[in-house]
């Protein structure tokens, strides 16, 4: 099972875009997939139209007094299920502040799906906090969208830091250009040098594009809603190239989910 | 994740569209239209006695759009594994035929040395919907299939729908199916599969084939009219696997076909004698012409199907050393398989099979006594004071033949246990016969022991002149028969524990309160 988190501490750089189109296209490939929707904001259950809510709230599932299995919920899409945000999720940090191990809670509570999923996306609410870090500590690889700005260009840097600065286990980064608009001077600068400076930013790199914002009107995937479009196309190469880098195994023949 | 919550018949009257039947309950449930109808081609595969039907297990090849696939699922239709590679495959087939993989793992563990066959082919329509809640979110799919069998006769199926929650969704799902239920025309489908209703259709039920012997007396039936039945359902086993016997499916056709004529056999001579008139003499020589053709097949079958254990096992010699001998067996196998289908297809068979079907059914008419009972119980009894005394007669210094002297008395026991099973507590009579044949197996080993190592001298022999045994292969072939000769010591050695077992006082009164009971 790997886990990818999608995180940057900046907020509107395409956080649940990512994670809800890399998770739609590893599931159409024959994944299992989990998604689980940390924001309490909830834009990821809305897109799926699940409604947000978790029995017993995130204090249940961080007590473990209700199991993450019973709060799954199977999206419209075959092999792609979802862990819906819930309100109480504002609090996450005060809850696993009261917990064993606050930075290690969220890998216990995933451990036990190792048998039932290939691949689980974090969708991360921006922020440094308790609960970035131990989805840090949890997570195999982080995706890092990037708005190709100098300022955000530096929170990449600072996010680097913070994760050398962790105890225990660090993921790995990968680091990719969001929201690119190529009509700004600026973007495009930064989209010709920084990949051949640093290599932990993806050669793949999402445009700013009308039809991404679409899908909270389609309450989909673009990549299902619109397979052909450009949007697609690049969340496909995106993936394409975030499961190499992770060293994603295949997917296990089918049949055998 | 989805799991399957209930399945529909539905009848010529209830509403072709689900979404009516949900609008008119007054539920906020909507259904989409969903993906066009697809059309399936069906094939279920299995072996000749049902393995894989026995274990719980479906395989199907379903083939659409181009594209085809097996599918091994479980009682509940979970998928156990898939392959994509069914449609090059021509059926019946060997597992050899299906590329390596977990499928092919899986169902080498069911099916073991037996040939997959079809047992039913059907083309459905099958249209996928999805239910919706007042989200619009998905919340179960419904699937209606209208299925035609076309094999193994062609009939319709009542259309059926399934209805498959998604992960969450259980609670709306079944208020859903509660309002489903309650519409004129669809009534609960039960919990029988895909499969199980194709053949029920066609009038088949799957697992209707066993080499067990399906016959049921009543204690009070003329003896004579028992006999028939059971040589009767013998001769129905046999012609079961005659088909396959001839097309070489697999080798187990011919090793039931075997059996079915050495049980007649062996009834003939142990109880024929309250038969009418001289029907069990006329026909003991028939039936032993008839064994006697199949037997060279099944001991090269024997061979080829112990091969590779027997390579393996080589320590001085090589595998590779051995293969010259390999092909010599090969070679043979495919000579004796010829004779045999010329047997099969002569003359001389079809006389029998004709004569002796008109002979059993002028025998079940006969109303003479003793009852079946009876001379089951009598022969029973006979048979086992035989091997008792032969078996008590043995010393470490007796000859190999008083060894294989019992083996013969041994097997009259077993099949008379055979022949009259029905007559007696099932479970009693397992424990009888499972004493019985543990002694059985050692005889075995000791007598097959030897005829192989004989046999391999023999086919050394002939290789020799045949110039097809080079000096390295003749030495592996040595280590064999070495091998075999140490197993046989071994036999003989274990034979005399085996035999106070049988012969224990617990075991001979069970046989007595078994014949005693029924009689």
């Amino acid at each position: 099972m790997k886990i990818f988190a999608t995180y940057n501490i900046k907020g509107g750089v395409g956080k649940t875009a990512t994670a809800v189109n890399l998770g739609y296209l590893a599931a159409r490939d024959g994944y299992r997939v989990l998604l689980w929707d940390l924001d309490p904001q909830a834009a990821t259950s809305f897109l799926f139209r699940i409604r947000p809510r978790v029995k017993g709230g995130g204090k249940a599932l961080i007590r473990g007094s209700r199991t993450i299995d019973d709060a799954i919920k199977a999206t419209d899409f075959d092999h792609l299920d979802l862990l819906p945000a819930d309100f109480t999720y504002r609090n996450l940090d005060l809850m696993l502040d009261a917990a064993k191990k606050p930075a290690r809670r969220l890998g216990g509570l995933l451990a036990p799906l190792s048998a039932e999923y290939d691949v689980i996306f974090l969708d991360c609410p921006p922020g440094i906090s308790l609960l970035s870090e131990s989805v840090l500590q949890t997570a195999d690889a982080v995706l890092v969208p990037l708005i190709p700005t100098t300022l955000s260009v530096r929170t990449l840097d600072q996010l680097t830091e913070f994760i050398g600065d962790l105890d225990g286990s660090r993921p790995s980064i990968l680091a990719f250009f969001s929201m690119i608009d190529r009509r700004k001077r600026l973007h495009r600068e930064i989209l010709e040098q920084l990949p051949a400076q640093r290599d932990d930013v993806a050669s793949a790199a999402i445009p700013a594009l009308s039809l991404i914002e679409q899908m909270s009107v389609e309450r989909a995937p673009v990549t299902a809603f619109a397979p052909r479009s450009a949007a697609a196309r690049r969340y496909e190469e995106l993936w394409l190239e975030v499961r190499k880098r992770s060293g994603l195994p295949p997917p296990p023949p089918v049949g055998t989910w | 994740m989805r799991s399957v919550l209930r399945q529909f018949v539905l009848s010529r009257d209830a509403r072709s569209d689900p979404d009516e039947v949900l609008r008119l309950a007054g539920s906020s449930f909507a259904v989409s239209d969903g993906t066009r109808p697809i059309t399936l081609r069906r094939l279920w595969l299995d072996t000749f006695d049902w393995r894989l039907y026995r274990s719980g297990l479906t395989l199907e090849q379903v083939s659409s759009r181009g594209e085809t696939h097996l599918l091994l699922t479980g009682r509940d239709g979970t998928v156990v594994a898939a392959g994509a590679a069914g449609g090059r495959v021509a059926w019946p087939a060997r597992l050899e035929a299906l590329p390596l993989g977990p499928l092919r793992d899986h169902l080498g563990r069911v099916v073991g040395v037996r040939a997959l066959l079809p047992v039913a082919r059907a083309v459905s329509t099958v249209h996928d919907r999805r239910v919706l809640n007042s989200d619009e979110k998905t919340i179960a799919r419904l699937t209606v299939d209208r299925m035609s069998v076309t094999y193994p006769a062609a009939a319709d199926v009542t259309p059926r729908l399934t209805v498959t929650a998604l992960r969450g969704y259980q609670t709306q799902a079944l208020r859903m199916i509660g309002l489903l239920a309650a519409a004129p025309g669809v009534a609960d489908g039960g919990s029988q599969s895909t499969l199980e209703a194709a053949l029920a259709a066609a009038g088949r039920r799957p697992g209707d084939y066993s080499s067990k012997i399906d016959v049921r007396l009543a204690p009070g039936m003329p003896a004579a009219a028992g006999m028939a039945a059971v040589l009767t359902a013998l001769f129905g086993t046999l012609e079961a696997n005659l088909n396959g016997t001839v097309r070489d499916w697999d080798t187990e056709f011919l090793h039931d076909l075997r059996i079915a004529v050495r049980r007649t056999r062996s009834a003939l001579k142990l109880a024929g004698d309250v038969l009418p008139g001289d029907l069990a003499s006329r026909f003991a020589a028939e039936f032993k012409w008839l064994g006697d053709l199949t037997t060279p097949t099944r001991d090269l079958d024997v061979y080829l199907l112990g091969y590779q254990g027997m390579a393996g096992g080589l320590i001085a010699a090589t595998a590779d050393e051995l293969e010259p001998f390999h092909e010599h067996l090969r070679r043979s196998r495919a000579a004796a398989q010829r004779a045999l289908v010329r047997g099969l297809r002569s003359a001389r068979f079809t006389r029998l099979a004709g004569e002796w079907r008109e002979a059993l059914a002028a025998a079940a008419a006969s109303r003479t006594r003793p009852t079946i009972a009876r001379l089951a119980a009598a022969r029973i009894a006979r048979a086992h004071r035989r091997v008792i005394r032969d078996g008590s007669a043995i010393s470490p210094t007796s000859p190999p033949e008083s060894l294989h002297n019992l083996r013969k008395r041994c097997k009259e026991l077993r099949y008379l246990l055979e022949l009259f099973a029905s007559l007696y507590d099932p479970a009693e009579h397992w424990q009888a016969v499972r004493e019985l044949k543990a002694l059985q197996d050692c005889l075995g080993e000791f007598q097959d022991t030897q005829v192989q190592r004989e046999e391999i001298r023999a086919f050394a022999a002939q290789m020799m002149e045949e110039r097809a045994a080079p000096a390295a292969t003749l030495l592996a072939m040595g280590e064999i028969a070495a091998g075999l000769a140490a197993r046989q010591r071994q036999a003989r050695i274990e034979f005399a524990g085996r035999f106070r077992d049988f012969a224990s006082k617990p075991s001979q009164n069970r046989i007595k309160a078994l014949t005693r009971a029924a009689a």
